[in-house]
């Protein structure tokens, strides 16, 4: 059995930054990731981030998780190991993963759950043909092992992982036939949709995919326009030629762990699914379990920095690690929090969490 | 298809290795997953489903949506999407649950 005073579950931009920041305040850590790197998502985002220079704005994500993994290097109060992922929360707060291909026992004394979240998935026929894919996976596939997802793609969704992915397969010689879009706006930074509008992908809002073709692979699609209640407008179909398509329909948060460990969850849509009540130091509602991060609800990774960093300094001062500056970093986090989320693109973020903070028996 | 030139990202891919995918022998790089060589060779039919033996590719590529299982060396229901590839190894398509040996 291996005995820490935190454990942080997931090694990715929230896990990494909570790692850190309860290091520095002098609690012992140990770090737990299921894949065999560090970095989680930001391994494949080969564009640059925006954000102010605490979240390392104008950085490339490949870049950002190196710099994340690296102040954990040598560090003599942080442990980290990768290929081990974690299969359950007990009651008795006992914690049980998978490393080596055996099964081994952890008692932390606080846990940071930062597991992330999971590629959302549309209904349509034959959306299960293999090369209908997440957005996650062609970016993984392409921007990681350097392999193609094919020749021509149809982006379903112009948020901003639809739009940057779509970039990202021109990049590598994709073509793209079409982003479309259900709502009748464009859901990601114009800047994005610029760029690849001037390489002369159009991007057809109010439009939806009525089912994908082909016996045992996609040989293409059927796009249909939508009319302002999201009924498909007959007649309006066009075929296109694809072997790839490419779902970016948002993400839901990674919670089975939170389940399993009794955290009491909330239905709230604009963060992606079933997220967890927490206070505003983001402990749930069992005592000693914390999250930060895409599975606290689904938002960016510069704002998943921040909340590991806040989630990493309130596990480590509630062992009474840090003096008075415990308080400054925490002001200073939730701070940036708020300065993260308060432009137009944290609106939907901000209605999300105002639910979550005013359902009845919230803890904050 | 591979990625031969990318303006961003550079792909120091390593030894290149010998492995069957049912029975017929194609090659990829050690340590990159099974899916990706298979994707990369031409192969998106990984398996059937169990009930309508539907086809079924990867979708997630980071191991969470079960989409890509296979049979790797006798063993079924292996995330090839996140399984490394070795130098020999016997890649099958699984039909239905699979076996446990």
């Amino acid at each position: 059995m291996t005995e820490t005073e935190i454990l942080v579950i997931g090694g990715g931009p929230a896990g990494l930054r909570a790692a850190a920041a309860a290091g520095e305040l002098g609690a012992q850590v140990l770090v737990i990731e299921e894949m065999d790197w560090l970095g989680g998502q930001l391994v494949k985002q080969t564009h640059k981030f925006f954000g102010s220079k605490e979240q390392y704005a104008s950085r490339r994500g490949i870049d950002i998780a190196r710099i994340l993994a690296g102040e954990l290097e040598n560090h003599d109060r942080v442990t980290v190991w990768t290929g081990a992922p974690v299969l359950g929360i007990y009651e008795d707060g006992m914690v049980t993963a998978q490393k080596d291909n055996r099964h081994v026992k952890i008692k932390p004394q606080r846990i940071i759950v930062a597991t992330g979240a999971a590629e959302k998935v549309l209904p349509f026929p034959n959306n299960d043909l293999p090369g209908v894919y997440g957005a996650g996976a062609v970016q993984t596939l392409m921007n990681l092992h350097g392999v193609l997802p094919g020749r021509r793609v149809l982006m379903v969704g112009a948020g901003n992982i639809g739009l940057i992915v779509s970039y990202q397969l021109l990049q590598a010689g994709v073509e793209v036939a079409a982003v479309i879009e259900g709502a009748a706006h464009i859901g990601g930074y114009l800047v994005h949709a610029a760029k690849i509008r001037r390489a002369g992908v159009p991007i057809l809002t109010r439009h939806t995919i009525k089912e994908a073709q082909g016996r045992e692979v996609v040989e293409g699609a059927v796009i249909q326009q939508l009319d302002e209640n999201w009924q498909p407008v007959p007649g309006t179909e066009q075929q296109l030629e694809v072997d790839v398509i490419c779902l970016a329909v948002g993400l839901t948060p990674l919670a089975d762990l939170l389940w399993q460990a009794g955290c009491e969850m909330r239905f709230i849509p604009e963060l992606g699914g079933h997220v967890p009540y927490r206070n505003r130091l983001l402990e749930t509602t069992r005592p000693g379990i914390y999250v930060a991060g895409d599975v606290a609800g689904v938002e960016e990774a510069s704002a998943a920095m921040v909340e590991g960093r806040l989630a990493g300094l309130a596990a480590a001062r509630s062992l009474g690690y840090g003096g008075p500056e415990a308080e400054a970093y925490l002001e200073d986090a939730l701070r940036q929090l708020h300065a993260l989320r308060s432009g137009p693109a944290g609106e939907k973020i901000r209605r999300g969490l105002e639910k979550l903070e005013t359902m009845e028996g919230v803890p904050c | 298809m591979r990625i031969s030139e990318h303006p961003i990202v550079q792909f120091n891919k390593g030894t290149k290795v010998k492995f069957t995918f049912d029975g017929r022998e194609l090659e990829g790089y050690e340590g990159e997953p099974i899916a990706a060589a298979l994707h990369a060779a031409g192969v998106r039919i990984l398996g059937h489903s169990p009930r309508y033996h539907r086809p079924r590719g990867f979708y997630c590529a980071i191991g969470n949506c079960s989409s890509c299982l296979m049979v790797v060396d006798g063993e079924p229901n292996v995330r090839v999407c996140v399984e490394k590839l070795r130098a020999g190894m016997k890649v099958e398509t699984q039909q239905g649950k699979g076996v446990i040996r």
